[in-house]
């Protein structure tokens, strides 16, 4: 069937974009026990600043190709500068309570952030599209692609093998891994966890971030633009297994194959789809592919 | 009916003599409020049933961040009915709406009652939004415009469609009903179940009784109850549209549930009234700020009110 | 007529064997004590039997039917209660509330006339819980937390009780008065008691037969004073092979 390329490579380039906001969600999580409904809006965050700063380049007359660069840039600005101010600020003092209540939490955060945008932003659309048409486009399986799309999938594998190799070999990344498989033994053992949240809760959002960046030379940037992706985001970690990175990343290559097969073959069923996926995989591993192992309780 | 609950339903009980003495001064008083008054509180009951139905899954445990899945339904149902059918009486639409969700509840809990905490949180967040998805694509039910709902008669009675005093008064029963019945529900084995389930499953399964069929029971009358909420709210407003079923729908529900807190069947009526009257308000004087107000005082709520509200009535009581 | 059945049960954890072809008949009306270190398996024999846990091999049976693999519900409803190592109870409620969602619902599985509010006054009469009706679960002492928790299992009137560490975490002081509450409570019935103790001195006095456990097998089967004067049970369970005899005799020298 000619038609299953460009599928599949739509499914990809959906997927990478998936990844890059999913696995910070998922990583959170797993060290947290947070599922931080705010994940969205840090990705719009990020896709504003981005258009702010790409704009401001662009109107001051800079390199065009450095306006990468500031896509780059204004995603671990927002990342590291909101992630830390919403941990000591906020959550910091919530640890210890319900995981639904502090999902509660993030939903409230999730409010406040959207409305903060509208009133930093404004409310009418930002459209920075210079970066995405400058690499050009290749053709392939006879469909053109514009290269951007081929750079985010880079990006997507670079995030996961950096991640793979900071968790398994750094000295902060076993912490981290600590800390998920059993936050109290970790604390008991003299790990900082305090400061795993910290750095952990930074490394999402500014993921997110990055990934509002990234997209943001590719639609219009809007109110709003956060709400559907934490819906997306949600049933990738699902799928995966909360708290898993390759967890995240076949969540993301799931999810992203079957939304593209749906828009493809059967658009009507797109959000249908990705669900029922989600609930097929719930009904064989109730917690997820890459679920953890539960102790015994008594 | 065990004699037990049977005296939680009548006047003997506090709770029973302060529903059915709100029931009379709001159908007494009805017919002189002002029609913006007359729609902000049929609006606030519809939804308020809404939460009460998500107080009940609280009580035994779970928070559904999709139960704009059934309000939606019921509100469609209704909408269909009237749209399609060309049914025109509303009571037989809110029958409509409430087999139409008890009967998706009953499949779609099947699958549900499994889960907790935050997967069950998330999974019927992703039903809602599944019914949200298939709604906006659909051209036949008016796609994300919806479509506009009316009825000619409510019970047989003349109906001129809109939140009047007759709507007013159904919606006032319904949540008489809804709450009075709940109240005798929590005091029966099946309510008293629900916290134990709550605290401890695995003891409640130990003792004897079946965690999930409880679960799924309660699921099953939570989502009744909204539907017969969405359709209340979609005769008021006369009309349907997807909105219904999006997130941030159910979101709102979650946010004044816990206004409420599990305190009192009342409360989420009360907790909806406020909501309303407060978002009527802010919309109408600062429409970009109105989320975050309502974010900073759920955060305040959580922080400060664990138990909702309802909570500070007690506090007095408890020293008076 | 044994009451409880267990034939050549298996039960691994990776390369631990919780059950290693372990077989043993229970007899009715009787008091056995369960003893072995942390480990041999006691506590994966009682959630076998009470369905929390399947066995990998070997079949249970009670009173002659096959319960092997039924569900915790069911087991119970057929006459075999539990209580836990760590007290299982409704924390946000009251005393008398706990136990009135114990007796609810036995007493709907079992058609019983009496009330649900009279079976939980006798409960607290019986456990000496009066006192304790209207505070809430989670501020309870602990010897009080665990009648709680064993009243709660006695509400559905099981022929089998079975009780893990019913003593653990009770002050030395109170551990009798629990254990004698709790067989007074029980034994003029002719429920069958199954107890899993630490304590050597809780064993010898209230059973009638003790069952020392090790690495997943019995290796011991027999009176109290039987079981306790066996080498291989003094060496592995109890503890001794010299080592505590040696501690008393350097700190003495030390004095």
């Amino acid at each position: 069937m000619s038609s299953v390329a460009p599928v599949l490579i739509d499914g990809v380039i959906y997927s990478s974009w998936l990844f890059i906001i999913a696995v910070g969600l998922t990583l959170i999580y797993g060290v947290m026990r947070i599922l931080n409904l705010a994940h969205g809006s840090l990705y719009a965050l990020g896709a504003y600043a981005a258009a702010s700063l790409v704009g401001l380049w662009f109107a001051r007359g800079y390199a065009p190709l450095g306006s990468y660069a500031a896509l780059a840039v204004s995603g671990v600005l927002v990342g590291i500068t909101v992630g830390p101010l919403i941990e000591r600020g906020l959550l910091r003092w919530l640890y210890g309570k319900d995981e639904i209540v502090l999902v509660l939490v993030t939903y409230a955060l999730f409010l406040i952030l959207e409305d903060l945008i509208k009133l930093v932003w404004g409310v009418e659309s930002y459209v920075i599209s210079e970066p995405y048409g400058l690499l050009g486009s290749f053709t392939l399986a006879g469909v053109t692609y514009p290269v951007y799309n081929g750079v985010l999938v880079m990006v997507a594998v670079l995030v996961a093998v950096l991640l793979t190799w900071v968790l398994a070999r750094t000295r902060s990344g076993k912490l981290l891994v600590a800390v998920i498989h059993d936050r109290e033994t970790a604390a008991a053992l003299g790990i900082n966890v305090s400061r795993v949240y910290l750095v952990t809760f930074t490394a999402g959002t500014t993921l997110a971030a990055i990934g509002g960046a990234l997209t943001a030379p590719t639609v219009s940037v809007l109110p709003g633009m956060g709400v559907e992706v934490i819906v997306l985001a949600f049933a990738v970690v699902v799928i995966g297994g909360l708290g898993s990175l390759p967890g995240a990343a076949l969540g993301a290559l799931i999810v992203g194959l079957v939304r593209s097969a749906s828009v493809h073959w059967a658009p009507q069923f797109e959000l249908f789809a990705i669900y029922g996926v989600m609930a097929l995989v719930l009904l064989v591993r109730p917690k997820g592919l890459f679920a953890g192992i539960e102790a015994r309780k008594i | 009916m065990s004699p037990y609950v049977r005296r939680h339903l009548s006047l003997r009980d506090p709770t029973s003599r302060m529903l059915f003495a709100s029931l009379a001064v709001l159908l007494a008083a009805g017919p002189w409020l002002p029609s913006w008054a007359l729609s902000l509180s049929t609006i606030a009951l519809g939804k308020g049933l809404v939460v009460l139905g998500l107080l009940l899954l609280m009580r035994t445990g779970l928070v559904s961040f999709g139960q704009g899945l059934y309000y939606c339904i019921g509100a469609y149902a209704a909408g269909v009915l009237a749209h399609q059918v060309k049914v025109t009486d509303g009571l037989v639409m809110l029958g409509a709406a409430a087999l139409a969700s008890g009967l998706i509840a009953f499949v779609l809990g099947a699958l549900l009652a499994g889960y907790r905490a935050i997967f069950f949180a998330m999974l019927s967040l992703a039903f809602s939004m599944i019914l949200y998805g298939l709604l906006v694509k659909s051209s036949a039910l008016g796609s994300t415009d919806g479509f506009n709902v009316d009825a000619r008669t409510l019970a047989g009675l003349p109906y001129s469609g809109g939140a009047s005093y007759a709507l007013f008064a159904v919606a006032t029963m319904a949540a008489f009903i809804s709450g009075w019945g709940l109240h005798g529900y929590n005091h029966s084995l099946a309510g008293r179940i629900a916290p134990a389930i709550r605290d401890n499953e695995l003891r409640v399964e130990y003792l004897g009784s079946s965690v999930r069929a409880v679960v799924h029971l309660n699921y099953v009358l939570a989502a009744v109850m909204s539907g017969i909420g969405g359709a209340i709210v979609a005769l008021a407003v006369g009309h349907v549209d997807p909105e219904f079923a999006f997130w941030t729908t159910s979101g709102e529900f979650v946010f004044v549930a816990i206004l409420a807190g599990t305190g009192s069947v009342a409360a989420p009526f009360l907790g909806s009234i406020l909501f309303e009257a407060i978002r009527s308000f802010a919309t109408q004087y600062s429409p970009n700020t109105w989320q975050m107000v309502l974010g900073v005082a759920m955060l305040a709520v959580i922080m400060f009110l664990p138990s909702g509200l309802w909570s500070l009535f007690q506090r007095r009581s408890e020293r008076g | 007529m044994a009451i409880i059945e267990a034939r050549n049960l298996v039960k691994r954890f990776g390369a631990v064997a919780a059950a290693d072809d372990l077989t043993v008949a229970i007899g009715a009306d009787s008091v056995v004590g369960l003893i072995g270190a942390n480990g041999a398996g006691k506590t994966t024999f009682i959630n076998m039997i009470t369905g929390y846990l399947k066995p990998d091999a070997g079949s249970i049976q009670f009173e002659g039917q096959d319960v092997t693999r039924l569900a915790p519900r069911a087991v119970t409803r057929l006459g075999i209660c539990r209580s836990f190592q760590i007290p299982q109870l409704f924390v946000t409620q009251t005393v008398a509330d706990n136990l009135l969602v114990a007796s609810g619902i036995a007493r709907r599985a079992s058609r019983t006339a009496d009330s649900a509010e009279s079976m939980v006054a006798d409960a607290l009469e019986r456990f000496g819980l009066g006192a304790w009706a209207d505070k809430l679960a989670s501020v309870l002492p602990e010897g009080i937390r665990k009648l709680l928790d064993i009243a709660m299992a006695l509400a559905a009137r099981p022929k089998v009780l079975l009780l893990d560490e019913p003593t653990s975490g009770v002050s030395a002081e109170e551990k009798f008065g629990v254990m004698d509450t709790v067989m007074q409570a029980v034994r003029p019935q002719g429920v069958t008691v199954l107890f899993v103790e630490h304590d050597m001195d809780i064993v010898t006095r209230y059973s009638d037969r003790v069952l020392a456990f090790y690495e997943g097998r019995i290796i011991a089967d027999g009176t109290p004073q039987a079981v306790l004067a066996d080498a291989a049970v003094r060496e592995v369970v109890v503890g001794e092979h010299g080592a505590p005899r040696r501690v008393e005799e350097a700190v003495d020298a030390r004095r």
